[in-house]
C-alpha cells in the first residue's frame, strides 16, 4: 500500500472553500508547516479551523489569518497572536475556546467513531452554556461531541510509504489524534521510509488512519520561547 | 511577606516522594526548584510529558522538546512522551497526585477564576479547566491581593469561573489555607505577617481556629 503524494495539488485535492480542518500541533511544536504554506498559496478560504492555537503572526495557523483564510478558530488558547485578536475585535472572526483536554478528547472521539462523550471539565462555567450535564457517582460531567471534519493536517517524524506514522518528543501533541478524524488525513513527514522499514513495535499511528503522506523538507521548526539555562 | 520564590518553597513542603505534579505558569513553574533533595517527582506536562527536566543548555535545545507554557525543556532519565488525550487522562483519570496553578480569584466554596477578565482580550483557559476539574490535589499559588490592593480571597468569585468547588490549598504571600465548609481556614501566616493584616487582605471568611503558626521553610 503506497500513500505518498509529491506535489501541493495532490496534497490539497478535494479542499474547497469553506471547510472544516484540523491542524495538529501545540504553539508551534509540531505543526504541519508544509501544508499551511501550500493551504495559503491557494486563493481558498473561509474556513473554520480546529487546532489547539492560532500560531504567531507570521508562522504556523497566523499566516493564514493574515491572509484572511480562516472564519472560524476553535482552540483552547490563542494568546500569541496580535492579528487574531485584531480580526476578533473587528468582528471578522469566530472564536470558540475550549477546554484543552476537551479539545483532545473530541479528536479522538471523532477519530474511535464515537459521537460524544462526558468530561468534568468546565462544569459550572461558560463551557457548560447549552450543553447537557449529567451527574455521576456523585461528581458533574457535561456532555461534549466528537469533532466534525473534512481535512486533517497533520505532522510526523518518520513514515513509512504504507501511512505507519512515528512521532518526535513533545511534537507528538495533537497529531496522532487528528489521524482519521477527519474525512481526509494529510500527513507531512521529515522522514520517510520504505514500507517494512520501521520496526512494528514503535508505531505511534497505524496507516489505516492515513489517506495522503507527503515528504516535507526544510523544516523551519521555529521556536515560540527560547528558554535556555545559563 | 513572601516572594514568590518562598510561595514556591513554602508549597514545595507538601511534594511527597513519588508524586506525579503539574505545574502551572507562573508562581508555580518555581516550585521544581525546591523539591526536598530526599523525595522523587516526576513532573508532567500537559503537552504530553512526564520526567521534565531544566531548561537546556544552548546546544540542547530542540524545538520538539517543549513544555505546556511553550519554553524549551529537557526531558530527564526514565521520561516518556505521550499524545495530548493521554495526557489529559492522566489529569482527569486523577493519575497526577497534584496540581499547583496561579489564580485571579478564589471563592471560600472552592471555586476559581483564572482564564478570564471581562473586557480584556480572551486568550483561552488551555489545560486549566480539565485541570481543575479533576485533580484531586490542588494547590492555588498567588499573591494574596491584586495589583490593585484587592483581594483574591472572595465570598465569590466575580470573574467567569475556571472551575467549582475544587480549591482546598491556597498558599499566598501572606499565609497557607485551607477551603473547609465554605470558609478560608487560616493555617499559617507569612514571617512577620500577623493575623490582623491577613483579615484586612481576605475578603471571605476567615476563621482563625487557634495558634496560627508561622511558616517554616
Amino acid at each position: 500500500m503506497n500513500k505518498q503524494v509529491h506535489t501541493k495539488q495532490e496534497v490539497l485535492a478535494g479542499l474547497e472553500y469553506g471547510m472544516t480542518i484540523m491542524f495538529g500541533g501545540f504553539g508551534l511544536c509540531g505543526i504541519p508547516e508544509k501544508s499551511i504554506s501550500f493551504i495559503s498559496e491557494t486563493n481558498l478560504g473561509g474556513f473554520h479551523c480546529i487546532s489547539n492555537n492560532a500560531g504567531v503572526d507570521d508562522f504556523g495557523l497566523g499566516i493564514l489569518l493574515n491572509k484572511k483564510q480562516v472564519n472560524k478558530m476553535t482552540a483552547s488558547y490563542v494568546g500569541e497572536n496580535g492579528e487574531f485578536e485584531r480580526q476578533l475585535i473587528a468582528g471578522e472572526l469566530e472564536v470558540d475556546l475550549i477546554p484543552q483536554g476537551t479539545l483532545a478528547e473530541r479528536c479522538r472521539a471523532a477519530q474511535a467513531g464515537i459521537p460524544a462523550f462526558y468530561t468534568p471539565a468546565g462544569y459550572g462555567t461558560v463551557v457548560a452554556e447549552g450543553k447537557e450535564s449529567r451527574n455521576f457517582n456523585g461528581k458533574d460531567y457535561i456532555l461534549e461531541k466528537a469533532f466534525v471534519a473534512d481535512f486533517a493536517f497533520v505532522k510526523a517524524w518518520k513514515a513509512d510509504t504504507a501511512g505507519n506514522l512515528i512521532f518526535n518528543a513533545t511534537a507528538r501533541n495533537f497529531n496522532p489524534l487528528m489521524c482519521g478524524a477527519a474525512k481526509i488525513t494529510v500527513v507531512e513527514t521529515e522522514e520517510v521510509y520504505p514500507e517494512g522499514a520501521l520496526n512494528p513495535n514503535e508505531i505511534h499511528i497505524p496507516g489505516i488512519f492515513v489517506n495522503r503522506l507527503y515528504h516535507g523538507k526544510n523544516y523551519e521548526k521555529r521556536i515560540e520561547k527560547l528558554t535556555v539555562q545559563e | 511577606m513572601l516572594t514568590k520564590d518562598q510561595i514556591a518553597r513554602r508549597i514545595a513542603k507538601e511534594l511527597k516522594d513519588g508524586y506525579y505534579v503539574n505545574l502551572g505558569i507562573g508562581i508555580p513553574t518555581l516550585v521544581a526548584n525546591y523539591i526536598p533533595l530526599d523525595i522523587n517527582v516526576a513532573f508532567q506536562s500537559e503537552n504530553g510529558i512526564i520526567g521534565m527536566g531544566p531548561f537546556p543548555t544552548k546546544n540542547e535545545v530542540d524545538a520538539d522538546l517543549i513544555n505546556a507554557g511553550k519554553q524549551t525543556i529537557t526531558a530527564l532519565n526514565g521520561a516518556s512522551y505521550f499524545d495530548s488525550a493521554m495526557s489529559f487522562s492522566m489529569i482527569r483519570g486523577q493519575h497526577v497526585d497534584l496540581t499547583v496553578l496561579g489564580a485571579m480569584e478564589v471563592a471560600q466554596n472552592g471555586d476559581i477564576a483564572n482564564w478570564k477578565i471581562p473586557n480584556k482580550l480572551i486568550k483561552g483557559m488551555g489545560g486549566a479547566m480539565d485541570l481543575v476539574a479533576s485533580a484531586e490535589q490542588i494547590i492555588v499559588a498567588m499573591m494574596h491581593t491584586n495589583k490593585a490592593g484587592a483581594s483574591k480571597l472572595l465570598k465569590r468569585c466575580s470573574l467567569p469561573l475556571t472551575g467549582v468547588r475544587c480549591v482546598k490549598m491556597i498558599v499566598t504571600n501572606l499565609a497557607v489555607l485551607e477551603i473547609r465548609e465554605e470558609q478560608f481556614i487560616l493555617k499559617e501566616r507569612a514571617p512577620g505577617v500577623t493575623i490582623d493584616e491577613v483579615r484586612k487582605a481576605t475578603m471571605g471568611d476567615l476563621i482563625v481556629e487557634s495558634e496560627v503558626p508561622e511558616m517554616q521553610f
